[in-house]
């Protein structure tokens, strides 16, 4: 049996006071001193907790706020003082894109590597914009299609990124096709550069300690070259240069132990690929296109210019970049994947898919859409307690100190954050009955689409649906 | 064998073949309504109602004029007790002339709109839908539109919140509410099985023992008897307390076969196939650690403390033949059982439904994506499956054109709140639906979600910590549940009545009744 894809974890507990949703304060001075909140109602002693942490408080900026929310102090108080209110300061968290939800759950996966659970059912909204517009399919009884019934032990999260071949020529026992280079890695995941606003000097080292960990490959500038020299066997096959237009070439000892490399699209891409596969023939190229009003077209016309890997790239909040009325990543993702089959080009090119992916469902959902895997990085920083405010870009204290943050619990937070996501793709696959996340791409038979439905369902009842 | 049988599964009280009861005595309970008042000292209100003590005359004024009795000064007591701020309709007072806030001569009262009406509750379960099911909890009845509570609708943004009722500004027929019949048969296959109706058209969910407290379980079943319906074991086992319940109670046989046995198939009138759950479908069941306490671990014959896991799929059905073969094993068990299939919404859920009927079930009950009352992976509440609105539609549909529909009990389950969404899941093609966090809200559940967080809920409702679980006196449990059925029941007899239709049959499938906020509602046939 192959060895098993695992990321070793460990609880990695977070620096700051957490931010929980809710707080307990009173509203009114008139406390008896029953002390029924603190010893009686709250079962998570939470009030008791609270007081040792006023004793031990070292700053006004961090408050406590570590209520569970279950009102049975507020309901229990012998003078009916107490209010429960959402924290002020959870709901400042991220923005309108990247929920204070996202945040916190975020959070807590980076430091305990473990899948958030929780009781009583679903709470949110019906359905969303994006990827909240989506269902994932599950496997039930008939299924004629379906992998058969096994344990989450046999589910390969594995893809491959390069071209693939659509047959194979041979000439007796020898294959004769040119097969280009091609890597595998153990989940349809990438990490891709730091934002520039929040690209912190500290970051690099911990992210390709993490691609280490985790097995997955770090998208980095090509000017960070000199941070890996030192153990360059180790991390150099976890790391992807990047080479913008007009940067240089590094050395050909350096390039020839990476795996991957990407380029910034310009009207030279053929020759900067040919230079890259001229130093290291067995590189994997891929050639990163801005999602802008031409974004999708230009994926195409790549493709079908024989480019063996694309890197589509919204924004932060996976919108189209500088359109009037933009996509979501999840369409453009579609689109593309469409076009491609009808060109008769997608086993052709590996289409990484970036910008907006935020949570682990994201990632299965932009592969069901049609990438062959999806690229983050403001989870990672996210995981490092980053509240994704403005403060650091406009010169302020940053409220998680991420200048202050350690190799260890910087390269922890991500790990755990990826082996949690890995462990959410594999539950959702599970459900889905689905054995290979290269089986994933493209399958839009194991999604369920809101219009689809809506139209499936109530079309026939109620006519047509208003535009919004 | 023969002697274990006779003594461990008790088969002199397994009923026979041909009889319809148990010989265990059954436990009675009326439906009478009768007051079950909150559990906590402070209820929580929609208003807040302010005394300055300083300014207050105590000339009670405030008591004389509020016809709710929310300003109280007992006997003997020159100060008042704390406003009841849970029974103040607010500002409407104003339009009634008994508006304590103007009235007070010192202007010592203020009132305020409680800030936690923010916290509590969710999309789908506003605060007004918690406060107001606990008020049907407490006094059976709707509660009077002067609170405001608005809980015929969360604020979800789709499905059931974004659908309504077309109600005639008359109704094309005059009927008496007595005239109108909420029965439910559950048996329509004419397969020589017992006929078994039910007098509402609902049902208890599967809650085992172990995700929720014996309490729970037993206020439940007494709700069932009450309503002369039924509530289900879940996948903890069947708990020799519940033996008095029999006739109410579903046995369910899911993928852990937890506490499974022949002489507990043998004992019901409802056997549930369990293949999946709303909550996580796909994922099977996960019992927590901490949960599976001494007694739970007896009742599942495991090990105490360890995190109980049910498989998903069941390993012994890979396809509609081996369902079968299923069917017809607890059929041969149970020879007057009715079987009972809970399935989850896949895209292929019709076929997986028109599957299940040929395998001989005769209840199709469709778990939606958005249900469940138990621990949960986030990701799969909020991503797998699709929700239920959705399914009934594709499901009852799919029966018609196969001819099947009127063979089989479509059940509906996985976000139904209140007897709106049960009236409209029955519009959209449901025969009837099963409930469960609904029964959970009426024992005082705030939808914290800690269900799952070490010794479990802290409201006593979904735990089995000897200290919190007694929280919840039986006798109160049950009543607050018989409470809230009828509440239910007499608001899906006011939407039928409203309607002019007879019986809950009547409205089955009746989707030309229903609009869609979201949508022209000019369907051909389905005027708007």
């Amino acid at each position: 049996m192959p060895e098993k894809y695992h990321i070793t974890t460990k609880p990695v507990p977070p620096r700051r006071p957490r931010i929980g949703k809710y707080g307990v304060v009173d509203w009114r001075e008139d406390c008896a001193r029953c002390h029924n909140c603190v010893k009686k109602a709250c079962i998570y002693d939470r009030h008791r907790d609270e007081i040792k942490y006023i004793r031990t408080i070292e700053s006004v900026d961090a408050l406590f706020f570590d209520c569970m929310g279950c009102f049975s102090c507020v309901q229990d108080c012998t003078k009916n003082l107490l209010c429960l209110t959402i924290n002020p300061e959870y709901e400042k968290l991220g923005n309108r894109y990247w929920t204070p939800e996202i945040i916190q759950t975020t959070w807590s996966q980076a430091e305990t590597a473990k899948i958030p659970v929780s009781g009583a059912g679903y709470r949110g909204r019906f359905s969303g914009e994006g990827f909240d517009s989506m269902w994932t399919d599950m496997s039930e009884i008939v299924r004629p299609t379906r992998d058969g019934i096994h344990g989450r032990e046999y589910i390969s999260s594995a893809v491959d990124i390069g071209q693939k071949p659509a047959f194979l020529a041979t000439n007796i026992d020898e294959v004769v096709s040119p097969l280009s280079p091609i890597l595998s890695l153990p989940m349809p995941l990438i990490i891709d550069r730091m934002p520039d606003q929040f690209a912190h000097p500290k970051l690099d080292a911990i992210i390709a300690e993490t691609a280490v960990k985790t097995g997955l490959i770090a998208i980095m500038g090509s000017e960070k070259w000199p941070l890996f020299e030192e153990d360059a066997d180790r991390v150099l096959p976890h790391i992807a240069f990047y080479f913008a237009s007009g940067a240089g070439m590094i050395s050909g000892e350096i390039l020839k132990k990476t795996r991957f490399a990407e380029i910034e699209d310009g009207r030279d891409v053929k020759d900067r690929i040919r230079e890259l596969k001229r130093i290291h023939p067995g590189i994997v190229v891929a050639v990163r296109v801005e999602m802008t009003a031409e974004g999708m077209r230009r994926a195409v016309e790549l493709a079908d210019g024989d480019v063996e890997v694309i890197h589509i790239a919204a924004d932060q909040n996976g919108r189209q970049i500088g359109a009037e009325n933009p996509l979501f990543i999840k369409e453009m993702i579609r689109k593309i994947h469409k076009a491609l089959i009808e060109n008769g080009k997608r086993d052709n090119v590996t289409i990484i898919a970036g910008g907006g992916i935020a949570l682990p469902e994201h990632l299965a959902k932009g592969v069901l859409c049609g990438a062959d895997l999806v690229s983050i990085e403001l989870p990672l920083l996210v995981g490092l307690e980053c509240h994704l405010c403005p403060r650091c870009v406009e010169g302020s204290v940053c409220p998680a100190r991420i200048q202050e943050i350690t190799f260890n619990y910087g390269a922890g937070r991500m790990t755990n954050l990826i082996s949690a996501w890995h462990d959410q793709l594999i539950e959702m696959m599970g459900a889905m009955g689905i054995r290979d996340a290269r089986r994933l791409r493209g399958d839009t038979g194991r999604a369920m689409f809101f219009e689809q439905l809506e139209e499936e369902a109530f079309g026939r009842i109620f006519g047509k649906r208003l535009q919004a | 064998m023969a002697e274990f049988l006779e003594k461990d599964c008790r088969l002199d009280e397994i009923l026979p073949e041909k009889t319809l009861k148990t010989r265990t005595p059954q436990f009675q309970q009326t439906r009478a309504i009768r007051p079950a008042l909150p559990r906590y000292r402070n209820e929580i209100a929609k208003y807040i109602i302010l005394r300055d003590e300083e300014k207050c005359a105590a000339c009670g004024r405030c008591v004389a004029l509020c016809p709710q009795g929310v300003h109280v000064r007992k006997p003997g007591y020159k100060c008042f007790a704390l406003p009841k701020s849970h029974l103040c309709f607010g500002p409407k007072c104003e339009e009634k002339g008994c508006y304590c806030i103007t009235a007070c001569p010192q202007g010592a009262l203020r009132i305020q709109e409680n800030p936690m009406m923010k916290v509590l509750g969710d999309y789908r379960w506003p605060a007004a839908m918690i406060l107001a099911t606990w008020k049907m909890a407490e006094s059976g009845k709707i509660p009077l539109t002067d609170y405001g509570y608005e809980f015929e609708t969360g604020d979800s943004g789709g499905g059931f919140d974004r659908i309504r009722f077309k109600f005639p500004e008359k109704p094309p027929v005059e009927l008496g509410k007595d005239e109108i019949d909420t029965t439910l048969e559950l048996n329509r296959r004419n397969d020589g099985r017992p006929k078994i109706r039910i007098d509402v058209p609902w049902y208890g969910g599967g809650m085992s023992f172990g995700s929720v407290s014996n309490t729970t379980q037993l206020s439940k079943a007494r709700a069932a008897v009450a309503w002369n319906t039924f509530t289900c074991t879940g996948e903890g086992g069947f708990m020799e307390r519940m033996r008095p319940y029999d006739d109410h109670m579903i046995t369910q046989v899911a993928t852990g076969l937890f506490g499974v046995r022949e002489e507990t198939i043998q004992r019901v009138r409802i056997v549930e196939f369990k293949y999946a759950q709303g909550a996580k479908p796909g994922l099977g069941g996960h019992l927590l650690g901490d949960k599976n306490t001494e007694a739970v671990a007896k009742m599942r014959e495991t090990v105490v403390g360890i995190s109980l896991f049910s498989p998903f799929p069941f390993h012994s059905v890979y396809s509609i033949e081996d369902h079968m073969k299923h069917i017809d094993w607890v059929k041969h068990v149970n020879r007057r059982a009715l079987i009972s299939t809970k399935v989850s919404t896949p895209n292929d859920v019709d076929m997986v439904a028109v599957g299940s009927y040929s395998a001989g079930t005769h209840i199709i009950h469709l778990d939606g994506g958005y249900g469940g009352t138990g621990a949960a992976p986030d990701i799969a509440k909020k991503n797998i499956a699709m929700p239920i609105e959705y399914a009934i539609t594709k499901v009852h549909n799919f029966l018609v054109d196969e001819g099947a529909r009127e063979k089989v009990t479509l059940i509906a389950s996985g976000g139904i709140r209140n007897p709106y969404d049960i009236a409209k899941a029955i519009a959209l093609g449901a025969d009837g639906c099963v409930v469960g966090t609904s029964e959970l809200v009426a024992l005082g559940c705030v939808r914290c979600a800690r269900c799952s967080t070490g010794r479990g809920c802290p409201r006593g409702i979904a735990t089995t910590d000897n200290l919190l679980a007694p929280k919840i006196d039986l006798e109160w449990g049950a009543q607050r549940i018989i409470n809230m059925y009828n509440a239910w029941r007499n608001e899906l007899v006011t939407i039928l009545q409203r309607l002019g239709l007879r019986s809950v049959s009547e409205l089955k499938g009746r989707s030309d009744l229903l609009m869609h906020l979201d949508y022209t509602n000019d369907v051909a046939g389905n005027p708007s």
